[in-house]
This record gives C-alpha cells, sequence and structure tokens, in this order.
C-alpha cells in the first residue's frame, strides 16, 4: 500500500484508501486561490450556476482566498473595475481570506498564503495562477489552474476530472556552498530536466540539502518546479514546517504531518549534489537554458529585478542588502527591489535593509507581480537585458518581445548591479 | 481538408500565445484580437481572413507552457483554429479542453505551412507528404469533459446532480 505524498494527500481528498497514478478523481479542494483573474472566474461561475435553478453561492467561502496582487495599484480603468467587481463579489459572498491592496495584509499570493497560516500540510490547494506549486514547500498538494475549472471548484469545492499524477522523487544532497542558494539548486534542476520534463508529473523533494532549507528556500524550488513543467513540487513537512507555522504563521491550531511511505513508487529518481555548485543563470529565452554564471558573465544589464512570488522574501532582500551595503548601483543600471508582501517590506524597512538597497540607487517599489509579467512598472526597451530574481525569462515577459531576460538568485543580482554586468557574487564586485 | 496556418517552434508560452499586458481583457469576445499579438504574421493573416475556420496552428514541443492564462485558449478557439501540437504543457491543455479548444497531440508530426492534415484511423495523415503520425488520444478525465462540450456544461450537471436535480 505504499504511497508517495501526492498520492496519501489525493487519496485523503479523495476518500479513498489508495490511489494510485492515472486513477481518475475528485478531490476536495482545502483551499482555491485567486487573484485579479477572479473577475473571470466570476464569469464563469455565473455561468455553471445559470438555468440550475440554484444560488449562485460559492460551496465555502472560508475556504476561498482572493489576493489582489498582479497590478497594483490599478494602473488602467480597466483592471480597476474587475478590482471592484471581485471586491463587490467577495462581499457579496463572505470570502474571509481576502487580501486588500495595503500595507499591512497585502501583497503576492504566494507569500500570503504561507505567511497567514492558510496553507497546511497534506492540503489540497489549487489557485488560478502557475505559480501554486509554491505551497509545495509546506507539503501541501498544489497545482494551478485556469478560471473556468476554478468556477467549478467555486461551485462544487473539489476538482473534476484530476488524472493522479506520477511523481519524480528529487534528491538533493551535500551542503550549498556560500553565496549558492536555494535558487541555484533549482535552476540547476530545471536546465537538467529541461522545461517540460516534468510535465503532467509531481516532484517531491528529498536529501539532506533539502531537509536543511529554511521553508523561505523550500518556497523557491516549488515554486519554479512548474519551470520544469510539474502539476506540484512537495517537500516533505518536518520540524522545520512546523516551525514556520508557529512562529512565522502564527498556527495555533494542531499540525498533523504527513509523509511518503519508505516503499512508495516513483517513475523516477534524480539525485543531486550540491556541495560543488555554482551560481547558475537561466538565460533567454527560456527557463532551462541554465548555464554556470561565469559563462554569462560580463553580459551588459540594464535592469536589476529582485521580488516576485520566487524570490522577494526577507532573506532575499537581506542578501541583497549585505552585497549593495556601502556600494552603489552601477550608474547604467535600474534596480528595482519588490519585497513580495506588506509584512516583509515592513520588516525589511525595520531592520535597514530597504535603507541600504535605496541609499545604493535601488528602487524600491510596493509588493507586487507586475514587473515580472509586463503588466505593471519596470517595462524594457527594445534590446535592453534584464537580470532578475523573478521566474520566467520567455520573449515578451517584461513586455517587450525585442528584450532579453535572465534569471538568477538575488546574490548574483545584487552583485551584478554593482558592476552594470553580470557578475559571480564570489569573485566580489 | 484542414490546412497549417501558422507554425511555431517548441516550448511557446502564454506569454506569447496572450502577452500579460492583455490579461485585463477576459471576456472570449475580446481576447481573439490580441492572440500572437507579437508576430506580425499571423496578424496580417487574420487582418488578411487567411486564418479559416477549422484551420491549424502546427506546434513543437510544450506548447502553453508557463501561465495558467485561460485567455491563451480562449483566443485560439475565438480564431476558430486547432492546435496540432507534438506536446503540450499541462494547464494550457486543461484549459483548452476546458473551453472546448481542438487540440491534438502528435509527438513526431511532421508539416510546414500549407500541408493539408486530417485523422484518418486514428492517425495524423499529412495529405501534402503522405506520411502519417501517431497521436496521442486524450486521457480519460479529459474526455470526459470534451465529450461534454467543455467544462461549464459538465460542471453544471455535477453540480445539479449534487443537489438531487435532474438536468
Amino acid at each position: 500500500m505504499a504511497a508517495t505524498l501526492a498520492e496519501k494527500i489525493l487519496a485523503r481528498a479523495s476518500g479513498r484508501e489508495r490511489v494510485k497514478p492515472g486513477d481518475v478523481l475528485e478531490p476536495a479542494v482545502d483551499l482555491a486561490m485567486s487573484h485579479e483573474n477572479g473577475a473571470l472566474v466570476i464569469n464563469q461561475f455565473s455561468e455553471i450556476v445559470k438555468d440550475t435553478g440554484l444560488e449562485p453561492r460559492v460551496w465555502d467561502p472560508s475556504k476561498i482566498a482572493i489576493i489582489f496582487d498582479h497590478r497594483v495599484p490599478a494602473e488602467s480603468s480597466k483592471t480597476a473595475n474587475n478590482q471592484r467587481k471581485i471586491r463587490e463579489f467577495v462581499v457579496a459572498q463572505g470570502i474571509t481570506k481576502f487580501h486588500e491592496i495595503r500595507g499591512d495584509e497585502g501583497g503576492i499570493c504566494h507569500q500570503i498564503l504561507p505567511e497567514n497560516g492558510y496553507v497546511r500540510p497534506g492540503a489540497v490547494v489549487v489557485g488560478t495562477d502557475s505559480h501554486t506549486t509554491t505551497h509545495g514547500a509546506l507539503g501541501a498538494l498544489a497545482w494551478g489552474i485556469g478560471a473556468t475549472e476554478m468556477a467549478a471548484v467555486w461551485a462544487l469545492g473539489r476538482v473534476l476530472n484530476v488524472e493522479t499524477p506520477p511523481t519524480i522523487k528529487v534528491v538533493i544532497e551535500g551542503k550549498l556552498p556560500e553565496l549558492v542558494t536555494p535558487k541555484d539548486i533549482i535552476l540547476y534542476l530545471i536546465g537538467k530536466l529541461t522545461a517540460q520534463g516534468a510535465n503532467f508529473r509531481v516532484m517531491e523533494f528529498h536529501g539532506s540539502a533539502a531537509r536543511a532549507m529554511t521553508i523561505s528556500g523550500r518556497l523557491v524550488l516549488s515554486n519554479m518546479s512548474v519551470e520544469a513543467g510539474a502539476t506540484s513540487g512537495l517537500f516533505v513537512p518536518d520540524e522545520e514546517t512546523v516551525r514556520y507555522l508557529r512562529e512565522d504563521a502564527g498556527v495555533k491550531e494542531d499540525i498533523p504531518l504527513i509523509a511518503p511511505d519508505p516503499d512508495a513508487v516513483y517513475e523516477r529518481i534524480v539525485e543531486i549534489n550540491v556541495s560543488d555548485l555554482e551560481p547558475q543563470i537561466a538565460c533567454p529565452h527560456t527557463v532551462d537554458n541554465v548555464k554556470p554564471v561565469g559563462e554569462a558573465a560580463g553580459r551588459r544589464i540594464d535592469q536589476i529585478v529582485i521580488g516576485s512570488c520566487t524570490n522577494g522574501r526577507l532573506d532575499d532582500i537581506e542578501a541583497a542588502a549585505m552585497i549593495l551595503k556601502g556600494k552603489k548601483v552601477a550608474k547604467t543600471v535600474r534596480m528595482l527591489v519588490f519585497p513580495a508582501s506588506g509584512r516583509i517590506y515592513r520588516q525589511a524597512l525595520e531592520r535597514g535593509f530597504l535603507g541600504i538597497l535605496a541609499g545604493a540607487g535601488a528602487v524600491v517599489m510596493n509588493s507586487g507581480c507586475g514587473c515580472c509579467l509586463g503588466i505593471h512598472q519596470g517595462a524594457l526597451a527594445d534590446g535592453e537585458a534584464a537580470l532578475s530574481t523573478t521566474n520566467r525569462n520567455f520573449k515578451g515577459r517584461m513586455g517587450n518581445p525585442n528584450a532579453e531576460i535572465y534569471l538568477c538568485s538575488p546574490a548574483v543580482a545584487a552583485a551584478s548591479a554593482i558592476t552594470g554586468v553580470i557578475t559571480d557574487p564570489r569573485k566580489g564586485a | 481538408m484542414p490546412k497549417v496556418v501558422f507554425k511555431v517552434g517548441d516550448d511557446i508560452s502564454t506569454d506569447t500565445i496572450y502577452p500579460g499586458r492583455f490579461m485585463a481583457t477576459v471576456l472570449p469576445t475580446e481576447t481573439p484580437q490580441h492572440c500572437f499579438a507579437d508576430y506580425k504574421e499571423f496578424n496580417d493573416k487574420a487582418n488578411r481572413k487567411e486564418l479559416p475556420e477549422g484551420g491549424i496552428i502546427l506546434a513543437g514541443n510544450n506548447f502553453g507552457c508557463g501561465s495558467s492564462r485561460e485567455q491563451a485558449a480562449s483566443c485560439i478557439k475565438g480564431h476558430g483554429l486547432t492546435v496540432v501540437a507534438r506536446g503540450i504543457a499541462r494547464i494550457f491543455l486543461q484549459n483548452a479542453v476546458n473551453l472546448g479548444l481542438n487540440t491534438i497531440i502528435a509527438p513526431d508530426v511532421v508539416a510546414g505551412e500549407g500541408d493539408e492534415l486530417a485523422l484518418e484511423k486514428g492517425a495524423l495523415v499529412n495529405k501534402t507528404t503522405g506520411k502519417s503520425f501517431a497521436i496521442v488520444p486524450h486521457a480519460p478525465a479529459r474526455q470526459a469533459i470534451i465529450d461534454a462540450a467543455g467544462l461549464i456544461p459538465y460542471a453544471r450537471r455535477k453540480l445539479m446532480e449534487q443537489h438531487g436535480k435532474r438536468a
């Protein structure tokens, strides 16, 4: 009866003793997350309920989370109208996990969910955002879905026709060298697996380096597991998961843990050792075009971005601030910093990190996703290159198909900000 | 016989199919105008009405990777086109199934723009070159939604069953 973590979670959520890859299920949902695209979900939800004679009520307003983060504050009347439509729906339905455009409670959805304790080990989480995989860091099976699929979840409280995915076991051994980070591990893994290597599959992270990682680091790996195509990227919840949920997220209730069986069946096992890993760079225009930083070093950069659901957390901002302390951002570079949430913004402010970064020449922005996907601030000019701690370097991603995007860790981004060219942080700037 | 009207390579992301700057537009009646917005060739063809209903977008591996934005599926469906690809990323494929965008996965397909493709006896045949390619059938979980003409009618039926009503 051996099961992977994903199989255990799906079995519980589907009321079954066990499930195997290929089984078609209707798992119950513990948390359903949307952002501004909730406006489209509302339309599709109305379509489903239409002509049924039923009241248009969501299945459980306490299990729906809506966070404004993609275009905040609204950049156009169209977005403002979408946001207003969602606010009205939130009030009408009594949705409780709603996060406004505010400095106290707002932020990027994939930071808001963990830091508020909304995600628990063993939970089924779906979100109308591909980076919903992030929440696998806490041992939840979390995956991205489209707006129509979310509308069905709002109506029914379960995901229809889920095909149980096979699992790839990823064993990460060794100890990370100084200035080499979880971001470098996931970039390296995506390069190894390719952008479609885990399509329709779950990644389950194991090994000494995975266990040694803080939740902040685990969130980076789970977040970007979708860039290898993965449905979800899970860590086995442990004492660090409990520590995070208690200390950072303020969870008071019991936190039951869940683990895969030792003899669980994996489709494939991928083993890496990170003790000699170098900082990695994903070069244009695919996330799997990954090289050690040395091979891209010297490339002139016009814009540096630190932030996003991948690398906008307090330790990311701290790493950048420590490198930029007493230094200046090169005159040829624009550096933008987006803390991942209002809480992180305030913590980074109190600890002096934001002052260091702004004093060095960076612009500290409000928390949000817009720059990463080219929809709100930080657009690139034709022929420009960005070096970014975000998660995607697709052609056109930052709003201009005639620009290039390189992806890296906060340490590489900060070291490169000083020189104006891609720089290995271990060699200093 | 449907023809390949537009051909793209591997790893075409939903950012390419439907650029983020148009994401505030959500209505299926409005999304087609932004389909492949940064591809002049596609837009020229659309303007010249050279994208006939049933025409084929031929793609490589991992088509529709990246963002879950459903507009990427709805904008292609709005043009009445079919996607034939060597491989399709999970979220895009599910969105296509949910919205009724026709997709065919043929891992070895080889064809050029203008070639005529047809489904014959469970295989994809390039009528122009005479070559035949195996197709990967949709998983039963997705085929059930296709057979119901999309997720909205499928979910509506489930909802009524849940409330003890007859569809």
